[in-house]
């Protein structure tokens, strides 16, 4: 019972998470400028590979599995913000423009 | 629904998706059209990748996967990291246009965001102090 409940789980979080690498790549694909891809390359991103981590502790089920899972996941989660928030602000500084569909500039 | 099939079916349906988000991310890394579009695409293939090794560790079983994902996210983060400062220190875009308009206000890096009129060098706009 315990065993399937467990194949079910990391079935559905795979699923999930590939779906959101998949969507990541697209807003990579259809956002028009810089500032709005890295919404998606981020945000989705991070979160489609963590669920893929989290699938995997959930598969294998035995302590040290989870605990690397757990610490690559928390280990991502703190360096995506940093990374994407540091690219912004050398794209910014150097001068890449928003998208003239942009209503606002808040940083000028 | 047989459990075990279910898996298999996700594991199946979870690479295609994410070779399709591995295609589609490179398309964005060859057609840029800027440098930090590249720089982006390049952190999303490496999540991607993090990604299709858990699959993978699901897939065959092997658990040891899980420390090659630490470790590419960890080279990753770096290259990232170093992509951001060579692009704030190389201070202009690939036009040419050297740093500009919406850099003016920034507290950083005021000593090279004076106006010229013509394109500067690119040695010449490197900053000694990033």
């Amino acid at each position: 019972m315990f065993e399937s409940l467990a194949l079910l789980a990391s079935g559905t979080l795979v699923l999930i998470g590939a779906l959101f690498g998949l969507v990541a790549a697209l807003g990579l694909w259809r956002l028009p400028d810089i500032y709005t891809r890295m919404h998606s390359a981020s945000k989705a991103g991070t979160l489609g590979s963590g669920l893929l981590l989290i699938a995997i502790a959930v598969h294998a089920g035995d302590t040290s599995t989870v605990l690397r899972a757990t610490a690559g996941v928390l280990f991502f989660l703190l360096t995506a913000p940093i990374s994407a928030h540091l690219l912004a602000k050398a794209a910014y500084s150097v001068g890449y423009n928003l998208d003239p569909s942009s209503v606002r500039d808040e940083m000028k | 629904m047989n459990p075990q099939a279910y898996l298999d079916f996700a594991v199946q349906a979870a690479f295609v998706l994410l070779s399709l988000s591995f295609i589609i991310t490179v398309a964005r890394v060859i057609k840029g059209p800027t440098l930090p579009d590249r720089v982006l695409a390049l952190d999303l293939l490496v999540a991607a990748a993090i990604g299709f090794i858990a699959v993978l560790g699901i897939k065959t079983g092997y658990t040891l996967y899980i420390d090659i994902a630490i470790a590419l996210g960890l080279v990753g983060f770096l290259a990232t990291v170093a992509f951001s400062r060579f692009i704030l220190s190389r201070g202009q875009r690939e036009d040419g246009t050297p740093a500009c308009e919406p850099a003016s206000d920034a507290s950083i890096e005021e000593d090279r965001l004076t106006p010229t009129a013509e394109p500067v060098a690119l040695d010449g706009k490197v900053s000694q102090n990033v």
